[in-house]
């Protein structure tokens, strides 16, 4: 292959990076080195800016060496490599950042929770309630609030899943025309229901409408009116990913619609319902507006969901805040605000991380 | 038992749209019939008439009779999953069932069905299927492992196995060896030749040797024109179509001037 006749035909920006007698099929690529230099050089403008012109704090200077940096390496990229791989560098930086930008804040708040909430940890902390402990005692703990929240989140996940995905099952195998489409409609509209307002239902309907007193299966009743969407949705993609010959294959063996849903199409989706049904649970396991008013707060155990206040992991947060009694927060209360925070989050993750593997389990295998 | 196809008169449609207009043919029992034509000709769909799967597909429709044995697969009251155990279906792409084992697959139309069998039955109906469609031996050591861990051709015969282990009388095969290398595909013709002694086979087929290789008849389907439903053009003894057809169309199909 001739390669000292054609500078002219390359596409490349820039016949600079190129020697003579290369080829024409090999382009110029910036050094390794080329990114930490430039970041490197992006940090210095913003330094010298930041003395220069006697900026006060760091957000601008931040600022200003991440656009440098941005500005250096694709003036430079462009300069070596040519345009396309400089508009190549450009949007894989903004993607970078971009997720960063995602990233540093999840990291941030659960670096912070636990750095705030690991303090309080104490087996006591497990296994004791905040019955007859004030704001000014040390000691207590969040037992009552795990139960409540394990109780509560558990009755919403039993009426809200069935409901979930036998809706699904309704929308992708039997589902054609209006009464189809406007259920899709509704279960989207209450995608976007505010915690609130399910809570303001059911508070309504029940509590003022029957005259009854807080409980723990009211608020359970709107949490699942807040996972049945989030179920729904969830549910129907992951039926939808069921090839259709295998439905077909069912079929062709004379058995019956019914029984190829449950024994060929639900067994085949089995991981991502599973997926689906941890999605919806975590959507509403912190959920706190529907709990001030259908589940109210006790200090004490109350393990019967279906009278008297119960407490609840969030509502715990809430109370020790300060803010069911408009008192001020201590330095104790806040210390269990956040064991009580911490204590949600892991519990989210710790259903996370079951659901993972029980849909491992689940999932068709290929050996 | 193997059962006779008479097909009277039958329009395909679907919704508004008609498929294939006009298609009558015979089918002797124990005889293989292949279906040839060029590419969107009908006779894919004219074969899942055969067995009722064409309604599966939303706006699929029939009109005309369909006769297995002289009792009309569409007349008043047949439900269409009886017809489906008559009549099984072997697809072109092999879809054994990805959660089951090898054995469940093979047991698949009795178990899913909720039938219930003696574990003695069962294994007698696995085995006699697995060894009439040429894959005991290479499966029967493993018979519990996943029936998607197969190769293809593996998986195809898996999927024939599944058909016959239900006993049909009529064994559909839409180009079931399409997918498939050519040993593969060697293999499943043999198999087809032994299995015509007990089924009646219809098998839709690109290849056009292979259709003169496995059939006994071959019904060639053509298009009028573009946007025009199919038509069955001709219907007759293999070795006369791919000799001396009495269409002009056909004579241009099998010499390859179109399709």
């Amino acid at each position: 292959m001739s390669s000292s006749t054609s500078p002219a035909a390359v596409t490349s920006g820039g016949s600079a990076g190129r020697t003579a007698g290369q080829s024409d099929l090999i382009g110029a690529r910036l050094p390794k080195w080329a990114l930490p230099v430039a970041a490197a050089g992006a940090v210095a403008v913003a330094l010298g800016l930041k003395l220069l012109f006697d900026w006060s704090g760091w957000y601008t200077a931040f600022f200003t060496a991440a656009a440098a940096f941005v500005v250096i390496l694709t003036s430079w990229s462009f300069s070596v490599e040519g345009r396309r791989r400089a508009k190549d560098r450009f949007a894989s930086t903004l993607v970078y950042a971009c997720f960063v930008a995602a990233i540093v804040p999840l990291a941030l708040i659960l670096g912070y929770i636990a750095v705030k909430g690991i303090g309080v940890f104490s087996a006591d902390f497990f296994l004791r309630s905040m019955n007859g402990v004030t704001s000014r005692d040390e000691g207590g703990g969040l037992y009552h609030a795990l139960i409540g929240t394990l109780e509560i989140v558990g009755i919403a996940a039993v009426i809200a899943l069935p409901i979930g995905i036998f809706t699904a099952i309704y929308l992708v195998e039997y589902g054609r025309g209006h009464f189809a489409r406007a259920v899709t409609f509704f279960v989207d509209v209450m995608t976007g229901v505010p915690s609130i307002v399910a809570g303001l239902f059911v508070y309504t309907f029940l509590l003022l409408g029957f005259g009854m007193r807080p409980f723990g299966a009211a608020g359970a009743i709107a949490l699942a009116i807040l996972m049945v969407p989030v179920s729904v949705r969830a549910s129907e993609e992951m039926l939808k990913l069921v090839p259709r010959d295998l439905r077909e294959a069912s079929y062709a063996l004379g058995v019956p619609k019914w029984r190829t849903i449950v024994k060929v199409v639900l067994p085949t989706a089995m991981s991502g319902l599973i997926t689906s049904a941890l999605l919806a649970i975590a959507r509403v396991a912190g959920e706190t507006a529907p709990l001030i008013l259908l589940v109210g707060y006790t200090a004490s155990i109350n393990f019967d969901p279906f009278s008297g206040d119960q407490a609840t992991l969030p509502m715990l947060v809430w109370d020790q805040l300060g803010k069911r009694s408009g008192t001020a927060s201590t330095a104790l209360t806040e210390g269990r605000a956040w064991g009580a925070a911490l204590a949600l989050v892991l519990l989210v993750l710790i259903l996370n991380v079951g659901a993972r593997l029980l849909a491992r389990l689940a999932r068709p295998k290929t050996r | 038992m193997a059962k006779r196809i008479d097909v009277e008169d039958v329009n395909v449609f679907y919704s508004d749209f008609l498929a294939v207009e006009g298609a009558s043919i015979n089918i002797a029992p124990l005889t293989v019939t292949a279906f040839i034509g060029p590419s969107g000709c009908g006779k894919s769909t004219f074969l899942r008439i055969l067995n009722r799967m064409h309604e599966v597909i939303p706006g699929g429709r029939v009109s005309g009779k369909v006769l297995l044995d002289g009792e009309n697969l569409y007349g008043p009251g047949v439900d269409p999953v009886n017809v489906r155990r008559t009549v099984g279906m072997v697809f072109q792409k092999a879809n054994p069932f990805p959660t089951m084992s090898i054995y469940d697959n093979v047991i698949a139309g009795y178990k899913i069905a909720g039938t219930r069998k003696s574990k003695n039955e069962m294994d007698d109906i696995v085995e006699r299927s697995l060894k009439g469609a040429n894959l005991w031996e290479e499966v029967k050591q493993r018979l519990n492992r996943p029936g998607a861990g197969l190769s293809g051709g593996q998986q195809q015969r898996l999927c024939i196995a599944r058909a016959i282990a239900v006993e049909p009388s009529v064994l559909l095969m839409d180009e079931p060896c399409s997918a498939l290398d050519p040993i593969s595909t060697q293999a499943i013709e043999d198999l087809i030749s032994e299995l015509k002694s007990r089924y009646t086979i219809v098998i839709v087929t690109h290849n056009m040797q292979q259709a003169a290789r496995v059939s006994d008849r071959t019904a060639f389907f053509n298009l009028a024109g573009v946007g025009q439903p199919g038509r069955l053009i001709e219907y007759d003894d293999t070795a006369k179509i791919f000799s001396n057809p009495t269409k002009k169309s056909t004579e241009d199909y099998i010499s390859g001037r179109f399709g």
